[in-house]
């Protein structure tokens, strides 16, 4: 039996992935370019009735700047831009001659938020899913080979980890981050961020993993595929570390928001990845300036996105919160 | 007190002290690792001269074991970016980021625990479902999210300044700079309490829920207690020990989210100078921050370990 809201979480983040991944077909732009005079311009309401009351296919008046300095626009009614389906492998466009459709309206540098929104969505969910699945993967072989072999080992990670649990995960992540050259390229920043991120995060799921293992270990299948001559590595691999699988799926469902979040935070403070790269942190940046802010508030449609990301994980985790074993409760929803 | 709390609480105090020591060391060695001492000086001899009064000429050890003996003693060392010494400058930063963290704290204290209260003793009904969803989607809404959002609202209303502290004038009197602090203090309060607010709250919801189960509430039931009695003494008491355990948990978040609500909206605290002694590299101001955030969270975990023994004497068996 699925509840309603866990069902919820999974069509959302369903949605979330498919939409990360045909970013490139959805977005009407591409992320770098950049609209002459349309700095700041807000967003296009896409209409269907004209002003004579006619239906039309979908269009958008065009924009014209009436005040550059206080970035005012005006609609220009006179003429109406068709949106293009299905042309230059986009789904939707409009023609080059013709001014743009801005959905989530305009940045600083007259690039379309929009498409951005959904390029960044790339970034920042790649980095945070690779970085959950390190994590999870670091944290399963500390927890499996603490509570597999025990004794000094289990003694000695598990402190480790308790030590590291208690710890500002944004500050630990920061001091990793400003130990390695501030000056990188894109793709440098990707694996650094997210090689940070999954060391800073392996004390989550390496409890969980070591309390199910060091249990498991005891019963009566792992001494029979010991008594049946499997060796430690293959008992380890094939028996024990698949009954932590639903614990360790938690974890990531809680892991992942908390990853977004590093590395929106991380782009944000200018230690993640930096313009022009379309990221939701570097795009937040931007919308730091209280007076900018004020004026152009769609500048927040990355925030949005990250929210809806959040929640969808946490309504996607909601359904499995009270069976996580005790001791476990909430860290990381708290270290968020 | 008895030997078996003696020794909890001296466990606890190592741990405390370990905590202090092993951050500030990680931290001045790492951000050591990091490839620039900056020195933008052009003469090569003033170079040498800085790089000597600053102690970069020494080999890392030496440098480590003589940052550690004048730590003991307070002496930080000097900021390079802010030529001042780095134990002044914690002074004037560290007492904004614990008026910050506290406040947030009771705030979300006051707010989550008695909603959690609520939610957690009635399974059904409109008003508990709505304070649960909203609980659910500000937990999915974090501080830095929440206070660029307050930010905006700040700047479009006018009701609230927009970040910042300003100096407060000498002759405002004690009522004055209060209310002062407070308007300005209220945003990034609130922007680092909610999310605090609502994981409280779906914690203690759980944790009543748990405890009334328990046995003993039927028996309680059964001897004729009401059932607000019941529930605000017999079940909170039951569930005290699983929400005090999140509290040392809840400092590290509240310092976590300090440090995004003090850059966004401008407080300039200590989460503020650990981003910027970062940035600029400054190695003896990136250990001190360090040092300083840790004993703070050190205290914060020792003040919820004794909350926690004070709630449940059987800790000190478990250690």
């Amino acid at each position: 039996m699925i509840a309603g809201t866990t069902r919820a979480g999974i069509v959302a983040v369903s949605l979330i992935t498919i939409v990360s991944a045909a970013a490139p077909v959805l977005g009407p732009y591409e992320p770098s370019r950049q609209f002459a005079d349309l700095a700041f311009a807000p967003p296009m309401v896409p209409h269907v009735l004209d002003d004579e009351g006619r239906w039309q296919r979908p269009f958008v008046y065009p924009l014209h700047l009436v005040d550059r300095l206080e970035h005012r626009f005006a609609e220009d009614r006179s003429t109406r831009v068709a949106l293009q389906w299905f042309t230059a492998r986009r789904l939707i466009t409009t023609p080059n001659a013709a001014g743009p459709w801005l959905l989530f309206g305009a940045d600083a540098l007259g690039r379309d938020v929009f498409s951005r929104v959904l390029h960044g969505a790339r970034m920042s969910l790649g980095v945070a899913l690779l970085a959950t699945v390190l994590a999870l993967g670091l944290g399963a072989l500390a927890g499996a080979v603490a509570g597999f072999a025990g004794g000094a080992w289990d003694t000695v990670l598990m402190r480790v980890s308790d030590f590291l649990l208690v710890l500002p995960v944004i500050y630990v992540v920061l001091v990793l981050r400003a130990a390695m050259p501030l000056v990188l390229t894109t793709s440098q920043v990707f694996w650094i961020m997210t090689a940070v991120l999954g060391v800073a995060g392996w004390p989550f799921p390496a409890k969980g993993v070591r309390a199910v293992v060091a249990v498991e270990r005891r019963k009566e299948y792992a001494e029979a595929a010991h008594a049946l001559g499997a060796g430690r590595l293959r008992i380890l691999l094939c028996h024990l570390l698949p009954a932590s699988r639903s614990f360790l799926t938690v974890q990531g469902t809680l892991l992942l928001p908390a990853f977004i979040l590093a590395e929106a935070t991380l782009s944000y403070v200018g230690f993640g990845f930096a313009e022009p790269v379309p990221s939701w942190g570097v795009m937040l940046h931007e919308a730091a300036d209280v007076a900018t802010l004020a004026d152009a508030p769609w500048l927040l449609a990355p925030a949005a996105a990250i929210v809806a990301c959040v929640l969808s994980l946490h309504l996607l985790s909601a359904r499995s919160v009270p069976s996580r074993g005790p001791g476990q409760t909430t860290s990381i929803e708290s270290a968020t | 007190m008895t030997t078996g709390f003696r020794r909890y609480l001296l466990r606890r105090l190592g741990f405390a002290v370990l905590l202090v020591f092993v951050v500030s060391s990680a931290s001045l060695l790492l951000a050591r690792l990091a490839p620039s001492d900056d020195a933008f000086a052009a003469d090569r001899a003033v170079i040498a001269a800085e790089r000597h009064r600053l102690g970069f000429d020494k080999p890392l050890a030496a440098q480590y074991a003589e940052w550690l003996t004048r730590s003991v003693r307070f002496d930080f060392g000097e900021s390079l970016r802010f030529r001042r010494p780095v134990a002044a400058l914690i002074r004037e930063r560290a007492g904004r980021t614990a008026l910050l963290g506290v406040t947030a704290l009771m705030l979300a204290t006051i707010v989550g625990i008695p909603l959690g209260v609520f939610t957690g003793s009635r399974s059904s009904g409109p008003v508990p479902s709505v304070v649960h969803s909203a609980s659910v989607v500000v937990l999915s809404i974090p501080s830095l999210v929440m206070s660029l959002v307050l930010l905006l609202f700040a700047a479009r209303t006018g009701w609230f300044p927009a970040g910042g502290l300003p100096s407060i004038p000498a002759d405002a009197g004690i009522v004055g700079s209060i209310g002062a602090i407070a308007r300005y203090l209220f945003l990034p309060a609130v922007a680092l309490a909610l999310p605090m607010a609502a994981a409280l709250e779906r914690l203690q919801s759980r944790a009543i829920q748990e405890a009334l189960a328990d046995p003993c509430i039927l028996a309680a039931l059964a001897r004729g207690v009401p059932r607000p009695r019941i529930v605000w003494r017999h079940a909170f008491r039951l569930a005290l020990k699983t929400v005090l355990a999140i509290y040392g948990i809840m400092i590290g978040t509240a310092l976590s989210g300090s440090f995004v609500v003090e850059i966004v909206m401008s407080w300039h605290g200590l989460g503020d100078l650990m981003y910027q002694a970062l940035q600029a590299r400054d190695l003896y101001l990136v250990a001190g921050c360090a040092a300083a955030g840790s004993c703070g969270l050190a205290l914060g975990i020792l003040t919820s370990d004794l909350a926690l023994a004070a709630a449940d004497p059987r800790v000190e068996e478990l250690g």
